[in-house]
């Protein structure tokens, strides 16, 4: 492993992905439990502790996939038009998820609000899910030529693996959170939220573990970097420790820390499937057919100064979202103009 | 029907749905820069409550603009991924720049301008004001030099890679200050500022003629008529500088929009007209040499005509015709209007008359229509290049999604964004309907 423009690159949009699974997880995993709470007030603390910061945390989604058109734009065309009954459901996941924060405050009907909570949360489920089984998919292989061009059908898409990867996806986010909504919450919401921790952290872990089996015997592949680099494994053991640790600090009331530790989980885990992955991104059914950072990037010129963009740009976007945060710190608090 | 058709169809009706709302939030981010910096300076409470309800329309109309958005972004990928493919080098540059300066700095002081009234004191939140503001705008440029390099490549070459041929960047600024960049930006932005500022206009007239929040309303339409007149005069300027632009570039556009048939022959300019394709004759009222002479300072002095264009080569003639006609139309009236509406709200009493503000309640309508007719001009005009003059619409699109697959999507876009544009309507109704908030009148903890 060379570290030249096109592996930077590799890097970046890893980092973007990573970003957008750190923050977007977390409020598609408010999104995934609004429906386990009943009463108003509760559903709208749900929707207020993510409501200042859930918007800024899709912008990653959309930067990663500008970065990714601009990068690699063999991939970004390949994977989206080829997938395209999955992306434009997951479209519509997004287009209600938005909707349906926005619009559920402002009338107080009880079946006006139970409509928009319902599409909240089936947005949330369905949008994480969706990007499971795309994710799992590039990773397991799919069918292109050799333009790149996907030769599969939509069912192809629903194999195996990929639904399997979709639920990890899913446990997951539901699993970061509920850590989240612990650290947003207080009283009675708190004491509800805090007893969901542990589960969504066992039902995580059973699909962690079988999607890690599933992997290790139908794509051995993914285990090659780690057997060449042996101190690799690090990675692996990091994000396990990572794991293990939230129910630790969410024992000792130590929720702050247990939110980190998610946040390091989630994001060691995508860097165990980048790692897996490098140097392709997209696994063709044939070998010889991978998009891989050299044979699907942009020309250097436009690497170099997408480089300097995200050079200028990055210390700016950190400073707005590490001030957002600071300044949304603490419990909800509802007031008149919240959702 | 082929998948080019219907893929072009969904794509016009996908941002067509999507520009609604995008113009709203550039225009409304400038008139609560306006309302809130009123404020800071006058300390006058009826300030702090327009800011705030303004605030909440803006709030509902960003939300439609992120949602309809990331649509866009995805389209070109799951819809055009050959044309993706081809200038990925090119046109991905200025998207991802549009990600990183633009939508994080508006997303994330977009969350202090909605909720954070009483996290932080009333200077940084007029900062965010400001920031979301100057976001939208950030957006604007990034969006227009991304469509300008379509309308009028530059700074790049074609290029050999193992994936097929394509687009690299030989100069990133010529790419960016593309021919037709500055003044379509400034001709958009103007326009955006319009639909905003006639937002405003619509709903205090309504006010005005109902008799309710009357202080509010007279206040509000000031600041709403003289930022559209401002804009309006300045959409008028663009747009002329814009049109010199189209006869230098796209000739085959420029003869569109007037159906100039002859190769090379003067040219006039149509007030309104129907456009007979098959006969090269135009049904209408014209001004003589008017197109020549705005063009080139003499009525006689030819101007091309389509056709010099082989036939494959052509946009369609009426669609860009009518469009540009409304859209000129509609301007015209807005400075109308707007002069009338600057007259009467500068005074120091009465209100307007009753014809104007029934006037000014649907002036909302102008600049939205006139902003779609302006972008229906410049696509369909641009017609039939994707990349003009480098590449084909029809070369563009995703060879491996079926037309089925479209058809799906298209009949979902269709019904969704009709469910979407009802809820639009009935929020925004009940959102004027129930009026700012007497409680905005008094100032946040924070700002005591």
């Amino acid at each position: 492993m060379t570290i030249d423009l096109n592996t930077i690159w590799f890097l970046l949009v890893g980092a973007l992905l990573a970003g957008y699974a750190v923050l977007d997880g977390f409020d598609l995993g408010v999104g995934i439990l609004h429906l386990f709470v009943t009463r108003d007030e509760e559903r709208r603390v749900f929707i207020n502790a993510i409501g200042p910061v859930w918007d800024g945390n899709e912008v990653w989604l959309v930067t990663g996939g500008g970065a990714l058109f601009a990068a690699f734009p063999a991939v970004y065309a390949g994977v989206f038009s080829g997938f395209y009954p999955a992306m434009i459901l997951l479209l519509f996941a997004l287009i209600f998820r938005a909707v349906a924060i926005e619009f559920r405050s402002k009338q107080p009907m009880a079946w006006w609000r139970r409509t928009w909570d319902v599409s909240f949360s089936a947005a949330s489920f369905l949008g994480s899910f969706l990007m499971g089984v795309a994710f799992g998919n590039v990773i397991r292989g799919i069918p292109l030529d050799v333009h790149g061009e996907y030769l599969g059908g939509f069912t192809t898409l629903l194999n195996p693996y990929a639904l399997l990867a979709g639920v990890t996806t899913v446990a997951l986010f539901a699993m970061h959170g509920s850590i989240y909504l612990v650290l947003k919450t207080d009283s009675a919401i708190q004491a509800k939220v805090r007893a969901w921790v542990n589960t969504t952290i066992i039902v995580f872990v059973i699909c962690y573990a079988t999607t890690t089996m599933a992997t290790l015997v139908y794509l051995p592949h993914m285990g090659d970097h780690f057997k060449a680099h042996p101190w690799t494994f690090v990675l692996p053991v990091a994000t396990m420790l990572a794991i293990a640790n939230v129910p630790r600090e969410i024992l000792h009331g130590r929720d702050w820390r247990a939110f980190l530790s998610s946040c390091a989980a989630v994001f060691g885990l995508m860097g165990l499937v980048g790692f897996g992955m490098y140097p392709n991104l997209v696994r063709g059914t044939d070998p010889a057919t991978s998009l891989s950072v050299y044979s699907a990037a942009s020309s250097d010129g436009t690497l170099t100064t997408m480089l300097i963009i995200v050079g200028i740009g990055m210390p700016l976007v950190l400073a707005y979202t590490i001030s957002i945060y600071w300044i949304f710190r603490g419990k909800v608090k509802l007031d008149s103009m919240s959702y | 029907m082929d998948v080019t058709l219907l893929s072009r169809i969904q794509f016009a009706m996908t941002i067509a749905f999507h520009y609604l709302y995008p113009p709203l939030s550039i225009g409304l981010g400038v008139v609560l820069v306006v309302m809130e910096g009123l404020y800071l300076r006058t300390r006058v409470p009826i300030y702090q409550q327009m800011t705030r309800f303004w605030v909440r329309v803006f709030g509902l109309t960003f939300a439609l603009g992120v949602a309809t958005g990331i649509v866009m972004e995805f389209e070109f990928g799951t819809n055009w991924a050959s044309y993706s493919r081809f200038v990925g080098d090119v046109f991905g540059s200025a998207l991802a720049a549009e990600g990183i300066f633009a939508f994080f700095l508006e997303s994330g002081f977009l969350a202090l301008l909605l909720f954070g009234w009483d996290k932080v004191g009333p200077r940084l939140h007029f900062f965010a004001t400001l920031m979301v503001c100057l976001g939208a705008h950030f957006s604007a440029i990034w969006i227009v030099v991304a469509n300008s390099w379509m309308q009028t490549p530059a700074g790049c070459r074609i290029a050999e890679h193992g994936l097929g041929p394509r687009a690299e960047v030989t100069d990133f600024w010529a790419m960016v200050f593309n021919p037709s960049a500055a003044e379509r930006l400034t001709h958009t932005v103007l326009g955006a500022w319009q639909a905003g500022a006639f937002l405003v206009v619509s709903v205090s007239a309504y006010y005005l003629l109902n008799g309710r929040h009357a202080e509010f309303a007279r206040r509000s339409l000031r600041v709403g008529v003289a930022l559209g007149l401002v804009a309006s005069l300045g959409s008028l300027a663009t747009g002329h500088v814009s049109a010199e632009g189209v006869s230098r570039h796209q000739p085959a556009k420029l003869a569109a929009m007037e159906a100039h048939f002859p190769a090379s022959a003067p040219a006039d300019m149509y007030v309104f007209g129907w456009v007979d394709e098959d006969s090269r004759h135009v049904h209408g009222v014209a001004l003589p040499g008017m197109l020549s002479w705005i063009l080139h300072g003499n009525a006689t002095a030819p101007v091309t005509g389509l056709s010099a264009f082989a036939p494959e080569d052509r946009p369609p003639v009426q669609v860009v015709f009518q469009a540009y006609h409304l859209m000129v139309a509609i301007g015209m009236g807005l400075i109308g209007l707007s002069l009338a509406g600057v007259f009467y709200a500068m005074r120091r009493v009465g209100s307007p008359p009753e014809w104007l503000l029934r006037l000014l309640v649907l002036s909302v309508l102008g600049p939205q229509i006139a902003n779609q007719a302006g972008w229906m001009t410049a696509e369909v005009g641009r017609q039939p290049w994707i990349v003009y003059g480098v590449m084909r619409t029809s070369e563009g699109v995703s060879r491996s999604v079926s037309a089925e697959a479209v058809v799906f999507s298209l009949v979902l876009f269709t019904l969704v964004y009709m469910l979407l544009f009802a809820l639009f309507l009935y929020l925004l109704d009940s959102k004027i309907k129930h009026g700012p908030l007497p409680e905005d009148l008094t100032a946040s903890p924070k700002r005591a």
